[in-house]
């Protein structure tokens, strides 16, 4: 379902389904359920679907590239640490010696990580360093 | 002889003022040192061809360099352009400022504008209207405020309780950074602890390397990053080591992972790079705002920013700040508007740079204001800073306008900083990190800044910053510390702003928490309409800026002349003996004092007891030989009457008027009110020895001499602010036993006490 900024904020308007990555839903996150050791770092992870309501919420207001945004940080949840750091870092000026590099990160958001847009535009990025020039070597 | 000189002294004094350690810069286009237009500039256009951008300013595709490409392929609404784009600039100029254009229209039109186009409409506002179309179109209607938590040493009890402090200040974001990158962690535990005590709900960034920053965040630590930079040319752009897809990838990181951002972009940077391509400040800035659009973060930390004391060396760059902030607004994005370094070493320059922002309100006046002493700011000097805080907070209460902060009372400011520094020991101990000796702690809770403190030294933070770092401790760790060790309220609050993460409400345009709840452009958006619409300080609100400290009244007043009362008494005896009468030879002089006078009032405002007042002046016509006499007048407290009413009654037809405050006049019979002989009206500087003067030359007049009139010597003491509360209130007093027609009373006056 769509939301609109009557939805907002998700976390007053319908708290028991803001959850974190495991189903644990807001009012469960209690100081006491983290003393007890029932909640960790992954309990406290925001989920693609609450991206998604953000981004129709910013949508909703009028603000179309700060929904996009959410939705490209929607896709980016399931990937790991790893693979973002590395990724930001070949999207860094002279990182990528090639276009086929950064074809080939590209390659594994859409085809690992069903991350079609994010994939979208790493190559929309790779074109553009194709056509400045920003293959070259740094020292 | 007066020797002949080379210059004009004036100018001597000049090179004295802390104004010319500042350095200014000739208007030169070429070089890149202009601020609202150079001959480089290109003029607004666009091109549009089945909903593809195929110009921009006057480039065509094939050309683009990647900002070009950014901007048209992510900012422009190729719907709404060609619209936007054919409108005469200035009348969307008028618009901006005409109240009754709603900001929605003109934020619409924004997305279908190129950035020479915006540049080239903000140009026509003067600073006042761009003042005020910033406060119509900024995102938010409610006002914010930022710090900066820092210090010299990297010692975390100092973060925690200058954390605490800043929260307590009414902060809505805290920054903190390091004088060591590898402390990052230590300093992100201390502030993110004494950000959690007094309240929940103040936002914390770590400001450090893209990478570390964006650990330390999925560790819990922090809530917000801001310092994503972003260039207004290609060159600067990829000498910043990025390129606006790899900024925008980031941003999405951060989204990700629910954590709330902002980029960084500032007149001045591109100059600073050394890559400027001889465009103006403000057409570069446009198209760094466009492009942080496009990317969709959902604000941008902009105004100069580390190129603001450079954009201030130039003609016009103040007002090329504001200029830039207010494309910011009018592109939707939350403003942390700058106002952080130090622009100017004037005090002059400074309340003028900060004004703007705080009469028309902003998402974070400040990005942030140093709420730690000057030397502890890792960052730099920011424009105001701990010493100046205060300044601030008058300010706000002067203008009656929300600066986002709130006096805090010294008491309670002890309070916090103690709970502070007791919870970040507790929890190093409790992780095993260090023990912070009692010394320690207590040198910090009272220490104004890390010179004051004996405690950890950076080094000492290394090795708990690593251990944090390589052990792998998260928030959910330091939470467990507070509450095992009995703060449970500050683990409540520091769960509470990771769990925002969870919903990703606060990734909205303009976010921040205030009583517990989000506060955003989304469910507070800016709806100015003119006078009575828009943000506006509630009476709660007003008292609260209002309650600043020292602030004098009549109780204050009558309470502190209550302590003088008894100490006079010990010194002068008062005694009225009825009906003044008429002085019938000319050696006779009157004193002529105000109803109050020894009665409600003991003190000059220079803090003489009025006995030793009295005293002198008697003293100092008899050594003449001549007859004193003192009457009370109760018709009149003003001192020209009281020294004419004196004069007519006196038999020399010279008589000296005196108010319990000190204010003094030598009159003479014939004279008009006002037109008198010598006048005393800075009590506050005149001394004993001047009222002994003032005496010596009424008796002269009254034996026809022609005396030097006194001089008290006063250094341009600014008397009225220092003074006039005070006086209006005891004049009020005055004038409070005053009565029509009733007569001057003789009195005799009895000296008893010795004399300091």
């Amino acid at each position: 379902m769509t939301r609109t900024r009557a939805d907002y904020p998700l976390a007053e308007t319908q708290p028991g389904a803001v959850t974190g990555k495991h189903g644990k839903a807001l009012p469960d996150i209690t100081l006491d359920a983290v003393l007890a050791g029932e909640v960790t770092m992954e309990d406290l992870r925001i989920t693609p679907q609450a991206l998604q309501a953000q981004a129709d919420v910013a949508r909703d207001v009028g603000r179309p590239t700060l929904a996009l945004n959410f939705e490209r940080g929607a896709e980016l949840v399931e990937v790991p640490q790893d693979f973002i750091m590395q990724v930001y870092e070949l999207l860094r000026p002279g990182r990528a010696k090639s276009k086929e590099e950064l074809l080939e990160a590209a390659a594994t958001m859409r085809d690992t990580y069903q991350a079609e847009r994010i994939a979208r535009f790493i190559e929309e990025a790779a074109e553009t360093y194709a056509a400045r020039g920003l293959f070259t070597f740094r020292f | 002889m007066t020797p002949k000189l080379n210059r004009w002294k004036r100018f001597a004094d000049w090179d004295e003022r802390p104004l010319r350690l500042d350095k200014f810069a000739a208007e030169d286009p070429a070089n890149g040192f202009s601020a609202f237009s150079s001959p480089a500039d290109p003029k607004p256009g666009i091109g549009i061809a089945g909903g593809r951008v195929v110009s921009l300013d006057g480039v065509l595709e094939h050309d683009y360099d990647m900002i070009d490409r950014f901007i048209a392929r992510h900012h422009i609404d190729p719907d709404v352009a060609p619209e936007a784009m054919a409108l005469d600039s200035a009348t969307v100029a008028r618009w901006l400022v005409d109240m009754n254009v709603p900001r929605e229209t003109l934020v619409r039109l924004a997305h279908g504008m190129t950035p020479a186009k915006l540049a080239e409409v903000v140009s026509q506002l003067n600073a006042l209207e761009i003042a005020f179309a910033y406060s119509k179109m900024r995102a938010r209607k409610t006002p914010g405020n930022q710090a900066h938590v820092t210090n010299a040493k990297d010692d975390p009890l100092q973060l925690a309780a200058d954390a605490a402090t800043a929260v307590a200040f009414g902060f809505d974001e805290i920054e903190t950074t390091m004088r060591v990158s590898r402390n990052a962690w230590s300093n992100a535990v201390a502030c993110a602890v004494g950000g959690a005590v007094g309240r929940w709900g103040t936002l914390f960034q770590c400001s450090s390397e893209e990478a570390e920053e964006l650990r330390i965040a999925m560790a819990g630590f922090t809530s917000y990053a801001e310092t994503v930079s972003v260039y207004g040319t290609e060159k600067s752009f990829t000498d910043g080591d990025d390129t606006p897809w790899s900024k925008a990838f980031l941003a999405a990181a951060y989204a990700s992972r629910g954590v709330k951002m902002r980029c960084t972009s500032g007149a001045g940077s591109e100059l600073l790079m050394g890559f400027h391509e001889a465009k103006s400040l403000l057409y570069l800035e446009a198209r760094c705002l466009c492009l942080q659009r496009g990317m969709g973060v959902q604000g941008t930390q902009n105004g100069g920013i580390d190129g603001a004391p450079l954009t201030a060396t130039i003609p016009g760059g103040v007002r090329e700040l504001m200029a830039e902030n207010l494309i910011a607004v009018w592109l939707d994005l939350e403003c942390a508007s700058g106002n952080d370094a130090r622009s100017t070493e004037s005090e002059i320059r400074v309340g003028a740079k900060i004004l703007p922002y705080l009469i028309a309100g902003s998402d974070l006046i400040c990005s942030g204001m140093g709420s730690i002493l000057k030397y502890d700011n890792s960052f730099n000097p920011s424009l105001i800073n701990g010493e100046e805080l205060e300044d601030y907070l008058v300010l706000q209460r002067d203008f009656e306008a929300d600066g986002g902060l709130t006096p805090l009372p010294e008491s309670r400011a002890i309070e916090l900083r103690e709970r502070a520094v007791e919870a970040i020991a507790a929890v190093f101990e409790e992780l095993g990190l260090s023990t912070p000796t009692e010394d320690m702690k207590t040198s910090v809770v009272y220490a104004s800044g890390s010179d004051d403190t004996r405690s950890l030294m950076p080094r000492d933070v290394s090795f708990i910053s690593e251990a944090i770092k390589e052990r792998g401790i998260t928030v959910i760790d330091v939470v467990k510390a507070l509450a095992n060790r009995g703060f449970r309220e500050e683990a409540e609050n520091l769960l509470n702003v990771v769990k925002l993460r969870l919903s990703g409400d606060y990734l909205q345009t303009s976010a921040m928490i205030r009583n517990g709840r989000i506060v955003s452009a989304v469910n507070d958006p800016n709806d100015y309409l003119g006078p009575g619409s828009g943000y506006r300080v509630s009476e709660e609100r007003r008292l609260q800026l209002n309650d600043i400290r020292d602030v004098l009244d009549q109780k204050e007043v009558l309470r502190s002349e209550a302590l003088h009362e008894k100490d006079e008494a010990r010194h002068i005896r008062y005694r009225n003996l009825g009906p003044a009468a008429n002085g019938s030879t000319n050696d006779d002089v009157v004193i002529g004092i105000s109803p109050a006078f020894g009665l409600k009032l003991y003190r000059t405002t220079a803090g003489h007891r009025l006995s030793e007042v009295l005293g002198a002046m008697l003293d100092a016509i008899r050594a003449r030989g001549l007859k004193a006499r003192v009457v009370r007048f109760r018709h009149t407290a003003d001192t020209s009457f009281l020294g004419l009413s004196a004069a007519r009654l006196a038999g020399s037809g010279i008589g000296i008027g005196i108010q319990a405050k000190g204010t003094a006049v030598i009159h003479q019979r014939d004279r008009q009110p006002h037109n008198n002989l010598e006048l005393f009206s800075n009590a506050p500087i005149t001394r004993l020895e001047h009222y002994r003067a003032l005496g010596a030359n009424a008796a002269a007049y009254a034996l026809g001499e022609m005396p030097e009139p006194i001089v008290v010597p006063q250094r341009g003491e600014a008397m009225g602010s220092r003074y006039h509360a005070r006086v209006a209130l005891i004049y009020a007093i005055e004038t409070g036993l005053t009565e029509a027609g009733a007569a001057p009373e003789e009195v005799d006056v009895t000296l008893t006490g010795a004399k300091s």
